[in-house]
C-alpha cells in the first residue's frame, strides 16, 4: 500500500510539475495582437530553439516601442513543445484555438514543421518558419524564410566545384529527411555536371553520433585518391563536435579536405574548440560578422536585450527578423490581422535583410536571399569568402528531382496552388 | 643511382644551400627586393584576397630574412595591421590587450586595445599557398625530422625545376633521413619522366614506400604504355603497397575498434557497480556522467592557461561532485525503493530529467567547449597512412587505468569485502554486523563517482551539454547486461568487444546499420543466455 501511495504522490508532483510548465504569462489585455511562439525550451532541441524564442521576443519588443501594430500591442505568447513532436501539434492547436494567435513563430527540424501543418491547414493560421529545409513542400499556410536547397545547397557546391575545383565528393549526414532529400538532390546534381558515381561517397549516421573514428578515416582514404576532395556536410546538431574535434585529431585541415557545412553557424561554433576547424566553410544567407549597419543594429539590440554582450546571432535569427518585419508589413497592408487577408497580402513584401540589401516574399511563399560563403576563423566566426552575385529566389520544388521537376508553386489568385504540374 | 657523398665543407654546403634557395624564386638586386617587400605588405592590409595574394608573391620574391618569420606568422593569425597607418605588425594578445611590434620597424614594441589593430584575414587559397612556401622554405634549415617532414609534405606536388633542385639538394644532404625523403621525391618524379632503366631502379627505390603520392605515382605508371619489365614491376610493388596498407588498415581498425570499447567500458563500468552489485536500475546514470563533465568544464574556466592540469585536478574532482550527488540520490529517494526494480527505475528516470533540466537552467541550454592540453590532440604518426589519435590513446590507458583501480577497491579493501558481502547475502552479512545501508549509499556513490570520471574522458570526445547523458545511458545497459550482471571482467570484456565488433562492421554496413547489428546480436544472445557472458556463480546467482 505504502508503494501505491508514493506513486500516487509522484504522479501529483509530475502533474504539478506539467501544470507548472504549462501556464505562460496569462495576462492578457483585450486591445493586444497575439502572436506564438512555437519554439523549444527543454529537451534536444533547446540548445538551437531556445535562442529563436529571444529573438521574437526582441522583435515584439521593438515593435511595440515603435507603436505597435495597427494602434494595438503585439504580445507573445509562448508555449514549449518540449522537443517532443506530437506535442508540437498540440501546442500550435493551443495557441490557435485557445490564445487565438494571429500567426505563429516556430519549429526548427523538419519533423516538427511536418507535425503542425495539418493543423495550421485545418486551422487556417500563419506559420513563419526560419530554418533552412530540405524543400519539397509548400502549404497555404506556411512561409519558409529558411533557405531551400537551392538557396544553400547548390551554390555552395557551385563554388566547391568552380572555385576550389573539387573532383570527389563525401556527401555526410544526419540519418533524417533534410540530409537525405538535400544528399538526393545534390547527388542529382553532381551528376548532372558529369560528375561519376566513384566519386561521390555518401554516408549516413544516427543522430547524436559521438565515435566519427573509422567514418573520418574513410573520408582521408576517399580523398588520397589524387583528385580534390571536399566533405558536404548536412550533419545536425550535437553530432557536429566530435566530427570536428576527430578531423582535426586525424589531421584534415582545410586546405587538402574542406568540409562545407549547412547547419554549422556561429551558435554551433560558441560550443566547440575552433582551432583545428580554422578554415572549413559553412554556406548561409546570413553571418554574424557581415559589414553592415543594419546588421550592426541587430547586433547591437540583441546584445542589449540579452543583457550579455558574447552571445552570438546567426542565420535563422535573421530569417525570423525577416519573416517578423514582413508580417508586420503585411498586416499594415492589409490593414487586418485575418490570416486570408495577410497570406495575400504578404506576396511581394519586401524587407531589408541584415546583409545589405532586400528580401522579397515570393508567390511560393518562400523568399528571395543571398547565398554567402564563409570560413571559420579562430574566434568562431565566419569570414565571406565567395557570395552570389545577386539574390536567391528560394524554389519549394527542386529542379534536379524527377518527382519535382515539373511542379510549380503559386499561391497567388487564380492559381492558388502549391504544387502545380506544368505539361511540358 | 643514388649514390651517398659525404660532404665535409659545411660552409660550402651552406653557400651552394642558399644558392639554391634563391634559385626557387628569380632574385632581384638589394633595393629593389626591399622594395617589392614593402609593396607586399601594402597589399596584405588590402580586402580582396587576390591581392593579399599578389602581396605575399612580391613578399616571398623579394627574400627578405624575415619572410618565414611573416608567413608563419600570418599563417597562425599572429599578423595584423593598425587601424590607423595600416602598418603591418606582429601581435600577440593577453588579457584583451595586444602587444605590437612592427615589421618594418622591429624595434618598435606597443600595447593597444583590440580596436585599434585588425587581424590579416586569410582564406584556403592562401593558407595552402603559405604552407608551400613555408615548406620550401623549410628545407633549407631546421633539425632533420622537420626537413624530411617538409619534403614529404611536398610530394605530389612538385614542379620539375622544384625537382632539380631537390636534386642538387640530394647530394649535399647528409642526414639519412632526409636524404631518404628526397630520394622518394626524385623516384615519384622520375616514374613520370625517366627512361625506363631509371624508372626500374627509381622502382626499387619506392619498393616500401607507404605514402599516397607513391601509389598515385604507381597507378599512373602501370595505366601508361611501358615496357612490359617495368609494367611488371610496378604491378608487383603496388600489390605489396596495396596488402601492408590492408595490414595497417586492419589494425587502425582494431585500435578504433578498442577505444570505441575503451568508451562503452568507462560509460559502463560505473552501473556495473550500481545496477551489477546492488541491484539499483539507475537511469540517471547518464546525468552522473553528464555531471563529471561539467565539473570538469568548470574547473578548466577556473585554470584556464593550465589546461593540462586542469584534466588532472577534474579526475578526482568529478569523482567527488558524481559521487556525493549519487549520495544523495540514494539517501533521498533510492533509499526508500530497494527490492522494487519499477519504481526505482521510474523515480530514477524523473531524477534524470530534473538534472537535465537543472542543468539547462544553470548552464544555459548551449554545449559548454572543453578545450583539450597539447598531449590529448593531435595524433602519434606511426607511418604514412597509419597515426593514432592521441586523445583516444590516453583515454584506452585511462580506462584500464579506472578499471585496475576499481577492480583492486572492490578485491583488496574493507569497503570492497563489505560490499560483496552486502550484494551476496543482505541478511547474513547485516547478521556478521556490516552496516547495510552505509554499505549501499557508499557503493552507490562509488558507481556514481566514476561515471563522473567517465564524464571527464568523454568531455574530450563530444558535446559537454544537457543531453550528454542520454547518449550513454542505453549503451551502458548494453553492455552491463551482455557482460554479465554484477561482474566487472564481463563489463571490461563485454565493452571493449562490442566496440570492436561495431568498428569491425560499421565499413561495410554504416554507422546505422553496424548499431542495429550489434543490438540484434545482443537480443538473440540474451536470450539463449540471459545471465550474460560471466554470470556470477554460487548461491548469489539466485
Amino acid at each position: 500500500m505504502n508503494c501505491n501511495r508514493l506513486f500516487h504522490r509522484l504522479l501529483f508532483i509530475t502533474a504539478a510539475l506539467f501544470c507548472c510548465m504549462a501556464i505562460v504569462s496569462p495576462a492578457s489585455a483585450k486591445d493586444t495582437i497575439k502572436i506564438g511562439v512555437l519554439h523549444s525550451l527543454s529537451g534536444t532541441m533547446a540548445i538551437s530553439e531556445t535562442t529563436l524564442k529571444d529573438t521574437i521576443l526582441m522583435l515584439v519588443d521593438e515593435q511595440n516601442k515603435k507603436g505597435g501594430l495597427l494602434g494595438k500591442k503585439i504580445e507573445a505568447v509562448v508555449v514549449d513543445p518540449a522537443s517532443n513532436w506530437p506535442l508540437f501539434a498540440e501546442k500550435a492547436r493551443e495557441l490557435i484555438e485557445k490564445d487565438k494567435v494571429a500567426a505563429v513563430f516556430g519549429c526548427w527540424t523538419s519533423v516538427s514543421r511536418k507535425s503542425v501543418l495539418p493543423v495550421f491547414e485545418e486551422l487556417d493560421n500563419l506559420l513563419f518558419y526560419p530554418v533552412q529545409y530540405e524543400g519539397e513542400e509548400s502549404s497555404k499556410n506556411v512561409f519558409y524564410t529558411g533557405a531551400a536547397p537551392n538557396q544553400q545547397a547548390i551554390p555552395a557546391v557551385d563554388y566547391l566545384m568552380n572555385e576550389i575545383g573539387v573532383k570527389r565528393w563525401v556527401l555526410a549526414g544526419t540519418d533524417y529527411v533534410y540530409p537525405r532529400t538535400t544528399n538526393k538532390i545534390l547527388q542529382a546534381y553532381l551528376k548532372s555536371k558529369g560528375v561519376a558515381d566513384a566519386d561521390i561517397m555518401i554516408n549516413y549516421t544516427p543522430f547524436g553520433h559521438s565515435d566519427w573514428q573509422s567514418i573520418v578515416a574513410d573520408i582521408k582514404k576517399f580523398g588520397t585518391a589524387g583528385k580534390k576532395t571536399a566533405v558536404v556536410s548536412t550533419i545536425n546538431g550535437d553530432a557536429n563536435v566530435p566530427f570536428y574535434k576527430e578531423l582535426g585529431n586525424q589531421g584534415i585541415t582545410a586546405d587538402n579536405i574542406p568540409v562545407i557545412a549547412f547547419s554549422v553557424g556561429e551558435e554551433e561554433l560558441s560550443g566547440i574548440d575552433t582551432k583545428p576547424l580554422v578554415g572549413h566553410l559553412a554556406a548561409w544567407n546570413y553571418f554574424m560578422s557581415v559589414n553592415d549597419p543594419a546588421n550592426d543594429e541587430f547586433i547591437e539590440n540583441w546584445h542589449t536585450f540579452i543583457k550579455n554582450p558574447n552571445r552570438v546571432t546567426n542565420d535563422p535569427m535573421e530569417a525570423h527578423y525577416i519573416g517578423f518585419n514582413m508580417w508586420v508589413k503585411a498586416v499594415e497592408k492589409a490593414g487586418t490581422t485575418d490570416a486570408g487577408a495577410v497570406q495575400d497580402a504578404i506576396i511581394g513584401v519586401t524587407v531589408p535583410n541584415l546583409t545589405g540589401g532586400y528580401s522579397a516574399m515570393m508567390p511560393n511563399h518562400h523568399i528571395t536571399k543571398p547565398v554567402l560563403i564563409g570560413e571559420i576563423q579562430e574566434d568562431g566566426q565566419f569570414e565571406v569568402v565567395w557570395q552570389t552575385p545577386g539574390l536567391v529566389v528560394g524554389d519549394a520544388w527542386s529542379d534536379y528531382l524527377p518527382g519535382s521537376k515539373d511542379l510549380i508553386s503559386d499561391w497567388r489568385a487564380p492559381l492558388k496552388n502549391g504544387n502545380f504540374k506544368v505539361t511540358k | 643511382m643514388f649514390t651517398s657523398p659525404k660532404s665535409r665543407f659545411p660552409a660550402l654546403l651552406f653557400i651552394l644551400a642558399f644558392a639554391m634557395y634563391a634559385a626557387f624564386f628569380e632574385g632581384l638586386p638589394a633595393n629593389a627586393a626591399a622594395r617589392t617587400f614593402d609593396q607586399g605588405l601594402e597589399k596584405l592590409t588590402q580586402k580582396d584576397f587576390n591581392n593579399k595574394i599578389q602581396g605575399l608573391e612580391q613578399i616571398v620574391q623579394s627574400k627578405d630574412p624575415q619572410v618565414e618569420k611573416l608567413l608563419s606568422a600570418l599563417l597562425e593569425g599572429d599578423l595584423y595591421y593598425t587601424q590607423k597607418d595600416k602598418e603591418v605588425v606582429y601581435a600577440t594578445k593577453s588579457d584583451g590587450q595586444y602587444t605590437t611590434t612592427g615589421v618594418l620597424s622591429n624595434d618598435v614594441t606597443q600595447q593597444v586595445g583590440s580596436r585599434s589593430i585588425r587581424k590579416i584575414g586569410i582564406n584556403n587559397n592562401i593558407r595552402k599557398k603559405l604552407k608551400g612556401w613555408l615548406s620550401l622554405l623549410q628545407l633549407y634549415h631546421g633539425p632533420p625530422r622537420e626537413r624530411a617532414d617538409a619534403v614529404y609534405r611536398l610530394l605530389g606536388k612538385l614542379s620539375p625545376d622544384m625537382v632539380d633542385s631537390l636534386k642538387d639538394l640530394y647530394e649535399q644532404e647528409t642526414s639519412h633521413k632526409v636524404r631518404q625523403a628526397l630520394a622518394t621525391a626524385i623516384a615519384i618524379d622520375t616514374l613520370k619522366t625517366g627512361n625506363n632503366e631509371a624508372k626500374l631502379s627509381a622502382l626499387s627505390q619506392l619498393k616500401g614506400s607507404l605514402h599516397p603520392a607513391v601509389k598515385t605515382g604507381l597507378i599512373n605508371l602501370i595505366n601508361e604504355k611501358t615496357s612490359e619489365q617495368v609494367q611488371k614491376k610496378a604491378t608487383k610493388i603496388l600489390q605489396r603497397i596495396e596488402s601492408r596498407i590492408a595490414f595497417y588498415g586492419f589494425l587502425e581498425t582494431l585500435f578504433f575498434g578498442l577505444s570505441a570499447g575503451s568508451i562503452l567500458v568507462l560509460a559502463a563500468i560505473g552501473l556495473a557497480i550500481t545496477f551489477g552489485v546492488i541491484g539499483v536500475i539507475n537511469m540517471a546514470h547518464g546525468e552522473l556522467i553528464m555531471i563529471g563533465a561539467y565539473t570538469t568544464w568548470v574547473i578548466q574556466q577556473l585554470l584556464p592557461h593550465h589546461l593540462g592540469l586542469a584534466i588532472c585536478l577534474a579526475v578526482p574532482g568529478a569523482f567527488l561532485v558524481s559521487a556525493l550527488s549519487g549520495i544523495v540520490i540514494e539517501r533521498s529517494i533510492i533509499r526508500f525503493l530497494y527490492g522494487r526494480p519499477l519504481e526505482t527505475l521510474l523515480a530514477t528516470f524523473g531524477v534524470s530529467l530534473v538534472l537535465q533540466q537543472a542543468v539547462r537552467s544553470v548552464f544555459s541550454p548551449l554545449n559548454r567547449a572543453v578545450s583539450a592540453p597539447d598531449w590529448m590532440s593531435g595524433s602519434l604518426v606511426l607511418n604514412p597512412i597509419l597515426s593514432l589519435t592521441m586523445n583516444r590513446i590516453v583515454i584506452f590507458f585511462f580506462c584500464l587505468f579506472v578499471f585496475g583501480a576499481l577492480f583492486l577497491i572492490m578485491k583488496k579493501t574493507s569497503l570492497g569485502l563489505q560490499v560483496r558481502a552486502v550484494s551476496q547475502n543482505r541478511a547474513m552479512a547485516r547478521a556478521m554486523g556490516v552496516p547495510a545501508s552505509r554499505v549501499d549509499a557508499l557503493t552507490f556513490g562509488l558507481g556514481s563517482g566514476i561515471a563522473g570520471v567517465a564524464g571527464v574522458a568523454l568531455s574530450q570526445l563530444t558535446n559537454v551539454g544537457p543531453n550528454l547523458g542520454q547518449a550513454y545511458i542505453i549503451d551502458s545497459f548494453m553492455v552491463v547486461v551482455f557482460g554479465g550482471v554484477g561482474n566487472l571482467w564481463g563489463t571490461l570484456l563485454a565493452g571493449l568487444s562490442l566496440g570492436t565488433a561495431n568498428k569491425f562492421i560499421e565499413p561495410f554496413s554504416g554507422a546505422v546499420l553496424a548499431k542495429i547489428i550489434v543490438l540484434v546480436f545482443i537480443i538473440l544472445f540474451i536470450q539463449k543466455r540471459p545471465q550474460g557472458l560471466f554470470p556470477q556463480k554460487g548461491r548469489a546467482a539466485g
